[in-house]
């Protein structure tokens, strides 16, 4: 396997060359623009099969991914931020005509105020919109998932699109040493596109995109949902034998050291490295700390969840956007109602952090699992705000 | 240019049974243009009138493929598609020896919020024609106003009151912006003139390269006539000069039809329940004003017709 000095815009790129997708529709937006500047190049040079699409916006990025998708074709982008949410009006059209797109995002915080930087709050602003949504921790993982989420939303039991998200320049722009797969094991492991129905074509045409009533609009939004409870599987059956093949296994999400954890934080992206430091930290002091990582959070994994944090007596969820709903971030009330069931309950706060990039450090970890001993449940803690 | 005789023998690409109201200038206009391709068409359509009257699941009156995906994207849908085709033709994987790829718009998906993305669909030359199925507002919402509706027509969004006379503005000229796009073919043609529109589309249909075509459309509900006057409406807009069919090929314009005797706009007006109210005594300076800015294009035009 190559083994390569890669940044996570690298890392995405490098997998969209290795698909080599039918089509490519894009606009640039800091910190995803490299993604789709890097994949032009490879256009440019003559290394993939792609027509390229470099439209006048986000929103015909994903209008023209539909219409490229619903020739048959295999279609990726890439976006960020205000990007994202100029797709949004679309986002939720290309789940419900089931186009199974691959979307390369950048986590990055919302205006206003204007801000480059990392957060959550873009992709979770569009989480109810049909897509499923993996976030990697790092360059690696990003390059997986990106290979990983073309299997997973092509299967037959899935026909959702997909994003995979990389942290703003955290991963984004910071190099990593990263395996690939080589080109031929990628075609191999990715195998044709199977198209299903086809407006290009012409012996059977269809009319697809239909003004739906009363009459018909629930039945075509139940399967949607039903789709998105068996993507469950299909992750876990694709992540599974990914590890099998090229020794790198991917679940819903990962456990780290939360066996017999008493006190836990729940996370997901790049703070999950840095938290991983600090639990062995305290481990070597002998503090039962663990985490439990969340790669996968549309569909939400609900009962692993709740199975995992069974028996840890305080849980700081840690959200890296704000739901501005006054009942916390959007992990954190996933995190509660799926922990409604459970026997035992623990204390479970919630922690707002690093909004438009600000940094969370080993300090900053150390001071939220110290503060676990003595947190009320319910508690929301927007961590680090000057007053 | 085919015979009416032939014409008749092509296939419908939309049947009859949708629910267009009765006397909608809207299919006319898709079967002219579509059923002037000897080449297979795929259909985009933006929302709207056109839309919601021949796709209501689990119908569809098309018998082409059809995509709908929103309102001010159809340009840009279409695009993605004719990628597409284009990508899958290069890796052989598609055999059709060529498609003509044809995106729909009213003049609210067009003029207005879907103008960004023609606009961007054009400039990167997709092998396409866009449509514009221009009825001077939005029918399908229940007639408001648009950047392509006249001045002094009352709308629900710019109506007739004791203040204000209808819209004010006169409508944004987008014919001649779409020509300075500088596209191989944009022509004007309009419903009523069914020669006219079959053999632009055919001339738009032989070149390759973004096309665009915008067609006024009478639209019986919103202009307020009776439904068997839809042809005739559309030809006294061009008698009035208010809407002059012509065409530009590679940047060279051609006046398609000249009207025997130039009729005043009055004649257009006066027939039409949206302008009722600019008959109302003090409201003459307002014709008077709708006939200059007429006469003004009109010259304009016939000099760049030569």
């Amino acid at each position: 396997m190559p083994v390569l000095a890669r940044t996570g815009n690298e890392a995405m790129a490098e997998a969209m060359r290795q698909i080599n997708p039918d089509v490519v529709a894009a606009y640039p937006i800091s910190p995803a623009t490299e993604v789709v500047m890097i994949f032009s190049k490879f256009v440019a040079d003559g290394l993939v099969d792609t027509e390229f699409v470099a439209v006048e916006s986000e929103h015909s990025a994903m209008s023209a991914c539909v219409g490229a998708a619903s020739a048959g074709c295999r279609v990726m982008t890439g976006t960020s931020s205000q990007g994202l949410q100029l797709m949004s009006e679309i986002l939720p059209i290309a789940s419900a005509l089931r186009q199974p797109i691959v979307l390369c995002e950048v986590n990055r915080a919302l205006s206003g105020p204007i801000n480059i930087h990392c957060d959550h709050s873009d992709t979770m602003a569009v989480r109810d919109f049909g897509w499923l949504q993996i976030f990697s921790e790092n360059a690696q993982e990003a390059y997986d998932s990106v290979l990983q989420m073309i299997k997973i939303v092509e299967d037959v039991k899935v026909r959702l699109p997909g994003m995979v998200t990389t942290d703003g320049f955290i991963i984004s722009h910071c190099m990593e040493k990263i395996e690939t797969l080589e080109d031929a094991e990628v075609k191999t492991y990715l195998g044709e596109h199977k198209k299903m129905n086809s407006t290009l074509d012409l012996t059977k045409p269809i009319t697809l995109g239909s003004l739906d009533l009363q009459d018909y609009y629930f039945e075509h939004r139940m399967p949607m949902a039903q789709a998105m409870i068996e993507a469950k599987e299909v992750i876990l059956k694709v992540g599974q034998e990914f590890g099998a093949k090229y020794g790198r296994p991917y679940g819903l999400l990962e456990k780290y050291k939360l066996d017999d954890a008493e006190v836990a934080i729940v996370a997901m992206g790049s703070t999950c490295g840095t938290a991983r430091v600090v639990i062995d930290e305290l481990r070597e002091k002998g503090i039962k700390a663990g985490m439990l990582k969340l790669r996968v959070f549309r569909p939400f994994p609900a009962a692993e969840v709740a199975e995992v944090l069974a028996g840890v007596k305080s849980i700081a969820v840690l959200d890296r956007s704000d739901s501005l709903s006054s009942q916390g971030g959007p992990l954190y009330t996933e995190v509660r109602s799926a922990l409604y069931d459970a026997k035992t309950k623990p204390v479970l706060s919630n922690y707002i952090y690093g909004l438009g990039g600000r940094e969370i450090n080993l300090e900053d970890l150390r001071q939220i699992f110290s503060e676990q001993k003595s947190n009320q449940s319910g508690k929301i803690v927007y961590f680090g705000v000057r007053e | 240019m085919p015979t009416l005789k032939e014409l008749v023998t092509r296939k419908e690409p939309l049947t009859g049974g949708h629910r267009a109201c009765a006397g909608c200038g809207a299919p006319i206009i898709v079967k002219q243009v579509l059923m002037a391709s000897k080449d297979p068409v795929v259909v985009v359509s933006a929302t709207g009138c056109l839309e919601v009257v021949t796709t209501i699941f689990p119908y569809t009156a098309w018998k082409v493929p059809f995509l709908h995906n929103a309102f001010e994207n159809s340009a840009a849908t279409c695009s993605g598609i004719e990628a597409a085709y284009k990508s899958l033709k290069r890796q052989g994987k598609v055999k059709t020896d060529h498609i003509n790829f044809v995106a729909f718009g009213g003049d609210g998906g067009t003029y207005d919020i879907g103008f960004q993305s023609l606009s961007g669909a054009m400039e990167r030359g997709h092998d396409m024609l866009y449509v514009c199925y221009n009825n001077e507002a939005y029918m399908n919402t229940g007639i408001q106003r648009s950047s392509a509706t006249p001045k002094g027509a009352a709308t629900t969004t710019a109506p007739a009151g004791k203040v204000i006379p209808g819209k004010l503005q006169f409508p944004k000229n987008l014919t001649e912006i779409m020509v300075a796009h500088d596209l191989p073919y944009v022509a004007q043609s309009a419903v009523g003139f069914w020669r006219d529109l079959t053999l632009k589309a055919e001339k738009a249909f032989s070149k390759r390269g973004p096309k665009f075509l915008n067609v006024l459309q009478p639209c019986r509900l919103g202009w307020d006539y009776k439904p068997e006057d839809t042809c005739n409406l559309g030809r006294l807009a061009a008698d009035t000069c208010v809407w002059p069919l012509y065409e530009v090929e590679n940047g060279k314009y051609t006046l398609t039809y000249t009207p025997k005797t130039k009729k005043p706009v009055v004649e257009f007006l006066k027939v039409q329940g949206r302008f009722r109210h600019l008959f109302k005594p003090g409201n003459e300076a307002i014709i008077e004003s709708i006939q200059k800015e007429v006469d003004r294009r009109w010259e304009v035009l016939q000099k760049k017709c030569g």
